[in-house]
């Protein structure tokens, strides 16, 4: 392995540009004869709107223009995938528009714009937009709003976008009828807000002259924007439109959506010939990015008598918001009820999942969407089994585990995981935990009146999104492929452009290390570029752990493709057969002979050709290729902690976390911890920390960092992170992603080391989060049960 | 009204006519273009613009440009000498304590006030040090390890 080839722990390029300031994020870019603009936004969770009044607004100093829903009449924001119902009718998507006209459905919705020559003054003005409101009642707890009574989309019955099932009912009836015992669980899992630490921004600017549009844009895919604002909202054909995301400070799913203001800044510059600049406040983020999680479900585990698992049925509810956002639908189902087999052989699954909707603010994709959710129920109900039925927690998991020789494996619920050993990752695991050394732990921790506990996690999850045979019959609107272009310029150096894009993933560095080894280039002189649509061809951005999966892989394809054009002009110049030309460490060679060529020399003469045969030899250096993956990948993992909890205040510290997960091959190990840190870390936020609110009325009650609980850097410990490999089947590199598994495996492993603390207290259920509040609660009402019984 | 507003920035005598209201981290950003510090959140506690007033760590979206007349500022782009990085803004890219870059400046700011109150930190006293910054990427892991490291390097 060479310092920089696959496997090494590469420090970052893109670190030293962070490191001194000079990083280059939306809000960091101004254009000359900039205004800026301000949102204004309901107050209310749902009302009708009588009257605007921009009079005193337009008059204000620095204002430049306000607009309103009934000015800007342009295309709904669209929804990407759709899903359909129980009798094979299609979902209700009601309409989405960037600026509301009838009605607001959520605190926060965008009701107007004001444009100014100063931040300041917009944010004055805004003040003085006047909104006559009919208050109506809100809807906000998805177990009322789907009784009807009040209606978020006038033409949306039960306020149900759809109810959807997969799997096989009546073998899951079946199952049950056979069952020795059934365990059941009720679970919700808490609504979280993303908070990437940069607040999205967007900065539209037309060229009058050339009729061309700029969007500069915190995405995770500025090509998925391109096409979606281009073709469904505003009407403007993609050669017209560049949208360009920077550097950008955080996605976690936020930023993959199409956003209201990314259209009302386009739209707005198109009307007043002027760039137009907006960036959220956090309070704005808080209410307007779109959340994630929000599930409320229902799940019986069917058992035999030695604990192997013979089905499970799930219904859940699942919140959308008031509105459709671009990935919404597809959460709760084809990321969610897919995986709900887990790693465990259970034979027979029936989910069914209802989507609601609700006068809060959009929700969508979050780190691990869906699978956060399935692994969450799955792990916690296992727990409880185990609990219930007496076999340890090691071994109900170890029977039901699929075994590690029946890979290719089909679950019940539509995947096949193609590889993976989940025994391999839980014995690394007990080794890392000290799973042996946990009694002793436990007994010293009660001579300091502490109870500690221990839970277990072990999960899979799908990613590399996605194989686009598979997503389309999955109802997904466009393929999820990813493309790449290498070009060798003629000195031998080159630039990469990919369609995926990175806001912390460190693609520069990965993405090289991959290039320099298979071209047998130095590191040094391989560039990555990617985010911006007038350089990258097209790309469907970095989400679902798909970057290296398939973008790396579209990287390697396009390697080969540049390998092969390469021997051509080798073999043309060493006057060889191509057949016979061999690449190895960056040269060219003729087999059996001394006569070789450099890289670079190839490079060179393909830019400065003189006597290229001309029918079958182009000059020039440059491959893109285009793929579309056969399957998702499945990483997969244990995770154990160790939780001490004080009895008396119900405070919970994470004493030790272990995760070990098998994400395939390893290109940077740096960075691959670090993804895992950061996964553990939102994890172990939503279990312990992180919740957001509303009240009956729909005010977010969790609207700033004062009220939102953000893991900060004392509520964590160290992480104990490893891995296992067993290498994806149909990828070259043998990769699966690592984005996600952090957040998708530790949540079900803290809640259950906090029900292993309490169980000696009669506690056997604690809801993330699990305040202190809420754990002093659970031990009181166990407390109570007891002395009534 | 517009007032005037001079002190040091990075070493560099500055003047500006700045309204009333405008918050050191404006000043910085839009007046003197030093968009290396960034806004995070609006209640003061994200640390992302985190800058050093007269040698102290301070949240510039909490201080008004005026209240910062006459002092001596330094910003994350004032750490590095030419091409050799500040021993912490080393040890943060050594150890992979950044990934999105965005709460890095103030992060490395804080890091090294922290290191000036308590030259050789526990583990402990770094995370509780961090209390007012926030990292949405890491989980702190790594960013500990870089703060420990900075801090040897920093006591030479």
């Amino acid at each position: 392995m060479s310092e920089t080839g696959i496997g090494a722990a590469v420090r970052r390029k893109e670190d030293r540009r962070f490191l001194t300031g000079r990083g280059t994020y939306v809000d960091d870019i101004n254009r000359p004869n900039q205004t800026w603009a301000v949102i204004v936004r309901s107050p209310h969770a749902h009302a009708r709107i009588k009257s605007i009044d921009t009079s005193a607004a337009t008059a204000a100093p620095g204002v430049v223009a306000v607009f309103t829903g009934a000015d800007m009449q342009v295309g709904g924001l669209p929804c990407g995938w759709q899903i359909h119902n129980k009798d094979g009718s299609p979902m209700l998507e009601p309409p989405h528009p960037p600026l509301v006209s009838d009605k607001v459905r959520h605190v926060g919705d965008q009701v107007a714009v004001v444009i100014a020559e100063t931040r300041s003054q917009a944010r004055d003005a805004a003040e003085l937009v006047a909104v006559d409101y009919e208050m109506l009642p809100a809807v906000i707890d998805m177990r009322e709003a789907i009784k009807g009574g009040s209606l978020v989309h006038d033409d949306v019955p039960n306020n149900t976008c759809y109810d959807w099932e997969l799997g096989d009912k009546a073998a899951t009836d079946e199952a049950f009828a056979k069952a020795a015992h059934v365990t059941k669980i009720d679970i919700v899992n808490n609504r979280l807000i993303p908070n990437a630490m940069e607040p999205r921004a967007a900065l539209g600017e037309y060229d009058a002259a050339s009729g061309d549009y700029t969007l500069y844009t915190t995405s995770q895919n500025p090509h998925v924007i391109r096409l979606l604002m281009g073709a469904f909202v505003l009407q403007i054909p993609e050669h017209k439109l560049r949208v360009y995301a920077p550097d950008v400070g955080g996605g976690f799913g936020s930023k993959i959506f199409h956003y209201a203001e990314e259209a009302i800044v386009t739209w707005s510059a198109g009307k007043l010939a002027r760039p137009v600049k907006w960036v959220a406040d956090r309070s704005e983020s808080f209410q307007v990015d779109a959340h994630g999680r929000d599930h409320v479900t229902h799940a019986e585990l069917a058992l035999d008598k030695d604990g192997k698992f013979l089905g499970l049925k799930v219904s859940t509810l699942a919140n959308m918001g008031a509105y459709l956002s671009t990935f919404a639908s597809s959460v709760p189902t084809y990321l969610y009820a897919t995986l709900l087999a887990g790693v465990y052989t259970t034979p027979a699954v029936y989910a069914e999942v209802r989507a609601v909707f609700t006068n809060t603010g959009p929700v969508d994709a979050y780190r691990g969407a869906g699978r956060p959710e399935a692994s969450y129920l799955i792990e916690r109900l296992v727990d409880r089994a185990a609990r219930e039925t007496g076999i340890s927690q090691i071994d109900i998991r170890r029977r039901n585990f699929i075994p590690a020789e029946a890979f290719p494996y089909q679950t019940p619920v539509a995947l096949q995981y193609d590889s993976g050993d989940y025994n391999a990752t839980l014995d690394e695991a007990l080794k890392r935990a000290d799973f042996d050394g946990f009694a002793a732990r436990k007994a010293e921790a009660a001579k300091r009146g502490k109870v500690r506990g221990i839970g277990f996690s072990t999960y899979v999850e799908a990613c590399g999104i996605a194989p686009s045979a598979v997503a389309g019959a999955l109802g997904a609107r466009a393929g999820l492929y990813e493309s790449a272009e290498i070009r060798v310029h003629p000195t031998g150096s080159v630039t990469v452009f990919t369609g995926s894009h990175s806001h912390g993933q460190g693609h520069e560095t990965t993405f090289a290390q991959i290039v320099s080894e298979q071209l047998g280039i130095p590191f040094d002189n391989v560039d990555i570029s990617h985010g911006d649509t007038s350089k990258v061809q097209f790309g469907m951005g970095t989400y679902g752990s798909r970057s290296l999966a398939v973008g790396g892989e579209a990287i390697i394809r396009a390697c080969n493709k540049i390998i092969d054009k390469a021997k051509k002009i080798a073999a043309h110049v060493l006057e060889a057969s191509e057949a016979d030309i061999e690449f190895k460490d960056g040269q060219f060679t003729v087999a059996g002979t001394d006569k070789k060529m450099a890289f670079g020399d190839v490079a060179l003469t393909a830019y400065v050709p003189h006597n290229f045969p001309h029918e079958t030899l182009e000059p020039g250096l440059d491959e893109t290729a285009f793929f579309d993956p056969l399957n998702f990948t499945f990483p997969a993992g244990c995770h154990i902690c160790e939780v001490e909890v004080d009895p008396d205040t119900g405070v919970v510290e994470v004493a030790n976390f272990t995760a070990v997960d098998d994400v395939g091959r390893v290109i940077n190990p740096l960075i691959v911890e670090g993804q895992i840190h950061g996964g553990v870390a939102q994890g172990v936020g939503q279990a312990l920390l992180e919740g957001c609110v509303y009240d009956a009325d729909g005010q977010l009650l969790t609207g700033s960092y004062m009220d939102y609980c953000m893991p900060r850097a004392d509520d964590l410990p160290s992480i104990n992170a490893g891995t296992t490999t067993t290498l994806c089947k149909h990828n070259t590199l043998g990769v699966k992603g690592c984005g996600e598994v952090g957040a998708i495996g530790s949540p079900p492993a803290v809640i259950n080391a906090v029900v292993d603390a309490l169980s000696e207290l009669g506690v056997t259920d604690v809801p993330m989060p699990a305040t202190p509040q809420r754990v002093w609660q659970a031990i009181q009402a166990a407390k109570t049960a007891a002395a009534a019984e | 009204m517009p007032v005037g507003v001079s002190m040091t920035v990075n070493g560099k005598a500055v003047t500006g006519s700045v309204e009333p209201r405008t918050l050191l981290v404006q000043f910085l950003r839009e007046h003197l273009g030093l968009t290396g510090t960034h806004v995070g959140c609006d209640t003061s506690q994200c640390g992302a613009c985190v800058v050093h007033v007269d040698g102290i760590s301070a949240k510039s979206c909490t201080l008004l440009a005026v209240q910062a007349d006459g002092a001596e500022v330094t910003t994350i782009e004032g750490l590095a000498k030419g091409d050799e990085l500040h021993p912490m803004q080393a040890a943060f890219r050594e150890n992979h304590g950044l990934q999105c870059g965005f709460c890095t400046p103030g992060m490395v700011m804080s890091a090294i006030d922290l290191v000036r109150m308590t030259p050789d930190p526990s583990e402990q006293e770094i995370r509780e040090g961090l209390e007012g910054n926030i990292c949405r990427c890491t989980g702190y892991h790594n960013i500990v390890k870089a703060i420990k490291a900075g801090a040897a390097a920093m006591r030479g």
